[in-house]
């Protein structure tokens, strides 16, 4: 394409590139900012001398984590709770989701089956009875209860289904003729195709059970059942600001330990932070087979 | 073809054998606690369990409605899912667009691979982050008052803090929400601008005439899915980062169901409320959804 090069075209290019530079740099800067704190003095960081640079440089609060039983515990319960989960959704859902993939003729409960996972994903009967059911179940400080709290994975089973219907019906009329049943067809055939999507579905399960916190916090009696996230809920420092005074305000700002738990904050994102190369490669792919259909 | 289907004659069985976890595991996460929602027509007590407990009919209903305090919680809903889904559907298109623009590869791939990373990041980690940084004693403040400013009280203030809310929600999604519109941008053909170049039409009216109709079917869809979640504020994000000073202004239904029913152990009440709020929004997600079928040919399966 032939383009004028005018003056006022190369500046709106430029203010385009710079509100787009402004942008990404609102999503790095807050990350480079906890880092930079983790890794500085307490008085730099009192004195508010810390910007993206770590001021008075210290492993000191990492250290001092590496030391406290309770977060490598939490932190344990936390990555428990990932491989538990990840495993037991992905088999259920791509058992469920091979079968519901075939057409109403081959399955005839399909449609209904669908119907009922689509009206649990838009319909609850709210926290305070989904409390009692898992308290009932004995599911409280129950590393398998957070693994299945959430309920089913409704979404990524219809992902799931999504991908399995697009995959060519001849792979697998050959291996029918051939004698194969569907258990094999489901295990020689239909996985080893779907990696894509198993892999887009682990990596959002991972995601999600390592950040979700509440469940771990209702669902545990005391600290030592928290996961990870729960932990760092409770320790950052709940101020009732309605009741404080200014000067307190300082005080309770000199006690609370912002590099510590700067610290803190950041070794939790690490997981998140390793595996996001891996995740970027099939996210965007895994939305659009999510979202947008022809 | 008449083989094929002898061959598969008897596989109903193993389909069913093979639906049966995933139907045990919703039957019992998902489906058992919709019995629970009969504790919002009693006067719950935990000792007697749900059978034993004394029947009220509507009793809670009533009392609900009289509360300043659901009054209060309602109109915060309202008004903090509705600026979230305004904002999370202009500045992921706007974005989308700006990006579109880019013709440096390395550029672009990078400021994606950056603005995706907050939506993956939890609300525990961003709030504990972002309390740091607008605190009192944060960057942004020390900026301020080194500038000869006033403090600015994100936490203390209701609207300050209502506007950290719902400014926080749309950075940790602009770039996640992009996707997309990115996706439905490339989609439209090259053919069109260079015959629109051609024609002597600007960049402006290029963007006006050709990417924005081209996307517009895209932005309808997302408007629609968006508005079915009026009732949806987002618990996670507002649980971690308010305080009692903020409460009358960014109380949410959610966060109010979780204190009255598991913090002041009012089991009937909140129920009530959460019942409330479960039936609306089941009701506008689904109208959402069959608006999105009927006018985009959206489907879910």
């Amino acid at each position: 394409m032939i383009e004028k090069k005018t003056f006022s075209s190369r500046l709106v290019y430029g203010l385009i590139l710079a509100v787009i530079t402004v942008s990404a740099l609102s999503c790095l800067l807050p990350l480079l900012y906890t880092l930079a704190v983790s890794l500085s003095s307490k008085s730099a960081v009192a004195a508010g001398k810390v910007a993206f640079v770590p001021v008075g440089f210290t492993f000191k609060y990492y250290q001092e984590i590496m030391k406290d039983a309770q977060f490598l515990n939490s932190f344990l319960i936390s990555v428990k709770r990932v491989v538990l989960s990840t495993a037991i959704s992905l088999t259920v859902l791509i058992m469920a989701a091979y079968p519901l993939a075939k057409s109403a003729r081959q399955f005839p409960a399909r449609n209904i089956i669908l119907w009922l996972c689509i009206f649990c994903m838009m319909f609850s009967g709210g926290l305070i009875p989904w409390y009692m059911t898992m308290k009932r179940y004995g599911l409280i400080n129950n590393i398998f209860g957070l693994a299945v709290s959430g309920g089913l994975p409704v979404f990524n089973l219809i992902l799931f289904v999504n991908f399995f219907q697009s995959i060519s019906k001849e792979l697998e009329e050959a291996a029918i003729v051939d004698g194969a049943g569907p258990w094999r067809i489901l295990v020689s055939i239909i996985v080893p195709v779907s990696k894509p999507i198993i892999a887009t579905v682990a990596l959002f399960t991972i995601v999600a059970q390592w950040n979700e916190f509440f469940h771990g916090y209702i669902l545990s009696t005391n600290l030592s059942h928290y996961p990870l996230q729960s932990y760092i809920k409770q320790m950052v420092v709940q101020i009732d600001y309605s009741t404080v005074t200014e000067d307190q305000l300082k005080h309770l700002d000199n006690l609370s330990n912002t590099a510590l738990n700067s610290a803190k904050i950041f070794i939790s994102m690490i997981p998140v932070l390793l595996i996001y190369p891996f995740l970027q490669k099939y996210f965007v792919s895994g939305i659009m087979l999510g979202s947008v259909k022809e | 073809m008449r083989k094929l289907s002898c061959l598969t004659a008897g596989n109903k069985k193993h389909y069913w054998l093979m639906v049966l976890p995933a139907l045990f595991w919703m039957f019992c996460i998902n489906i058992a606690p919709i019995g629970g929602v009969i504790m919002a027509f009693e006067d719950f007590n935990p000792g007697l369990g749900l059978f034993k407990s004394p029947w009220i009919g509507l009793e809670n209903f009533k009392y609900m409605f009289q509360l300043k305090d659901v009054r209060q919680i309602l109109g915060n809903t309202f008004l903090i899912a509705f600026c979230k889904i305004i904002g999370n559907l202009i500045v992921p298109v706007v974005f989308a667009l700006l990006l579109n623009e880019v013709k440096n590869m390395v550029f672009k791939r990078t400021t994606q691979t950056i603005v995706y990373l907050p939506h993956f990041l939890s609300w525990v980690a961003l709030g504990g982050m972002l309390m740091e940084i607008f605190g009192y004693y944060g960057p942004i403040n020390m900026l301020l008052s080194g500038l000869g400013f006033d403090r600015m009280l994100f936490f203390q203030e209701g609207g300050l803090f209502r506007g950290l809310i719902i400014g926080s929600d749309i950075w940790k999604g602009f770039g996640f929400n992009a996707i997309v519109y990115l996706a439905a941008l490339t989609g439209i053909s090259q053919d069109l601008y260079e015959a629109a170049a051609i024609d002597g039409a600007g960049k402006w009216q290029r963007m006006l005439h050709i990417t924005l109709p081209g996307i517009k079917g895209t932005i309808i869809l997302m408007t629609v899915l968006g508005l079915g979640n009026i009732l949806n504020a987002g618990f996670d994000q507002i649980y971690n980062l308010y305080n009692p000073a903020v409460y009358s202004a960014a109380d949410i239904i959610d966060t109010w169901v979780y204190r009255a029913g598991l913090v002041d152990m009012q089991f009937s009440l909140a129920s009530a409320v959460g019942l409330l709020k479960s039936v609306v929004g089941f009701t506008t997600i689904s109208v959402s959804y069959l608006i999105a079928y009927k006018f985009a040919g959206y489907r879910i399966f």
